[in-house]
């Protein structure tokens, strides 16, 4: 399992209701499912992938999340969880919204556009930047709406929605995103993983 | 009773059993066939329930109609609903043609056919008096329930009034709610049979209405691209048009075979009653709006399938029953599987739909026999 989903699962309190959006093949859910007795359910859009899902005996829904997540009641899980997918939205402000109705917490990773290497390719290159979180040609990514990590504080700041917890991956290295190294952690982190509500 | 159905099993319920229309049966006959062996435990019952036109002889030659059973393509050895693994179940509907109590039997009291004299049944009817044969068997818990189109509502229905006798549940390409379109097609075929003039006619059988209306209900069992890539406008003779009104193209020679064929298995009568309990099947109505409410105390794993290509009982139809299943917080997965075969498609060998069902029923099986050993 990847070094986020330890993060995101190690925030993730036992026997807890757990909504995975973009679940692809479930390896999230079915960690959470048998190892913390969580009660997991998902929402992905590739077919191929819900099908994978329902054989482990997943339960996960096929539809997207821009027209599915409405059905959900207020509250009904403990946590929602979103990775690296709040960028391919083509609204993201509602999807947030709605995460943070249908959650009583939600767990949100987004790839970090501050990344050095990816300013430095914009910087000197000229180009779109292409890295390993980031692979796609700017003409063929699913990415609408990138931001940085200090762009995604500065949301939910205006929102006035509440930051629990906001973790940080630099080479499969975890750290933590406090007031006095934001600046830095913009720059020198691939990944932005953070609790709010 | 019907001499050519005999010697198929039968159960007799002895019980009485008051139906939606307020009429009360008792001493009825349901007639029901099983494949592979229940286990110890009993714990690998699946209950399948049949469609419209189909019966309880799921797989294997139909003893009495000597063709394939109707869900060959899923049921049998090494199939996904594996008779090597399964206890498989199907049952008769209530109102039906293969000896179940329906309007081809002879009424008792009477000792004359019942014809339109049977009382109008409904999908809840029927689930009621496929659960004592369950009671009949032993079996309190089943491994899952199962069914398409109707059978679906059949598995919806079930779920519903027996929140805690399936571990499991698979409505495929159904409906929670029988649309206006599908009302409307039912009762075309409904007319098409009474506007027959051997219909209530004594020792004859309302044929060309049967015909017509199963003409017209197996173009909605397709697709239109299905049907264009299959038939087109080929040609029955590969000569030119003949300028006249015999089955010139393919497809409207299929669809006469069709119709044929039908009327030697299925009763015209049969084909009413049916139809119409579809047509009442209105669970959010059960319910005062809220299907919700029909899944609140469900403790069953949910597996919605749909065909994109199904125009009868589109994929919207069946994600009405996800969104409500999900405002309940039940345990429910589902899948649209791409085909082009329409409504069919769950009658047909559709590797990403048969596959699915394998997969979920393993799962559900290998979840329990775990739970067990824990």
């Amino acid at each position: 399992m990847k070094k986020e989903f330890e993060v995101i699962s190690q925030i993730i309190q036992n026997n807890k209701r757990v909504l995975d959006i973009g679940c692809g093949d479930g390896t999230l859910m079915e960690y959470l499912k048998v190892n913390q007795q969580n009660d997991v359910r998902g929402l992905e859009p590739e077919k191929n992938l819900v099908q994978k899902c329902i054989s482990k005996g997943l339960p996960v829904i096929e539809g997207d999340a821009e027209k599915e997540l409405v059905q959900f009641p207020k509250k009904s899980f403990d946590y929602v969880v979103l990775s690296q997918t709040l960028q391919a939205f083509l609204r993201p402000e509602e999807v947030l919204n709605q995460l943070l109705r249908i959650g009583k917490q939600t767990i949100v990773s987004i790839p970090n556009f501050g990344y050095w290497k990816v300013r430095l390719h914009l910087l000197l290159k000229g180009t779109m930047p292409i890295t390993k979180n980031l692979p796609n040609e700017w003409y063929n990514t699913p990415n609408l709406h990138m931001c940085t990590i200090q762009d995604f504080v500065n949301f939910c700041n205006k929102k006035s929605i509440k930051i629990d917890k906001s973790m940080c991956l630099t080479n499969e290295k975890i750290s933590e995103i406090t007031k006095g190294n934001m600046q830095y952690k913009n720059i020198f982190s691939q990944l932005g993983i953070f609790l709010i509500q | 009773m019907n001499s050519e159905t005999e010697n198929i099993k039968k159960l007799i319920i002895d019980q009485s059993l008051e139906l939606d229309c307020g009429k009360i049966i008792k001493n009825f006959p349901l007639a029901y066939e099983t494949y592979g062996a229940l286990n110890k435990s009993k714990s690998n019952a699946i209950l399948t329930f049949h469609a419209l036109s189909g019966d309880q002889f799921v797989t294997n030659i139909n003893p009495i109609t000597k063709r394939e059973g109707w869900w060959t393509a899923a049921v049998g050895p090494g199939k996904a609903i594996d008779t090597n693994k399964y206890f498989v179940i199907c049952a008769n509907v209530l109102g039906g043609c293969m000896g179940s109590y329906g309007p081809k039997e002879i009424n008792p009291e009477t000792n004359k056919l019942f014809g339109t004299t049977f009382p109008v049944i409904t999908i809840r009817d029927m689930v009621k008096a496929q659960k004592y044969l369950l009671d009949h068997l032993g079996i309190k818990k089943l491994l899952a329930v199962t069914g398409g189109s109707m059978g679906g509502m059949q598995v919806l229905q079930f779920v519903s009034l027996y929140p805690n006798m399936a571990h499991s549940a698979i409505p495929i390409a159904c409906s929670a709610s029988h649309s206006a379109q599908n009302i409307a097609l039912n009762e075309l075929g409904r007319q098409a049979i009474m506007a027959d003039p051997n219909w209530k006619k004594e020792n004859s059988t309302p044929d060309k209405g049967l015909a017509v209306a199963r003409m017209a209900a197996h173009i909605t069992y397709l697709s239109k691209q299905g049907l264009q890539e299959k038939f087109g406008r080929k040609l029955q003779d590969k000569g030119s048009l003949k300028f006249s009104f015999d089955a010139d193209f393919q497809i409207e020679s299929y669809l006469r075979y069709q119709g044929s064929t039908f009327v030697d298995r299925f009763d015209a009568n049969s084909y009413l009653y049916i139809t119409r309990a579809m047509d009442y099947f209105d669970l959010n109505k059960q319910f005062n709006g809220n299907l919700s409410l029909a899944f609140k105390n469900t403790k069953s794993k949910f597996c919605i399938i749909s065909f994109s290509s199904d125009w009868l009982y589109p994929t919207i139809e069946n994600k009405e029953i996800v969104i409500a299943l999900n405002a309940c917080g039940a345990n429910v997965g589902f899948v649209e599987i791409n085909s082009d075969k329409g409504h069919d498609s769950f009658l047909l060998n559709v590797p990403d739909f048969l596959k699915t069902v394998s997969e979920f029923l393993n799962s559900t099986y290998n979840g329990i026999n775990n739970e067990k050993r824990i």
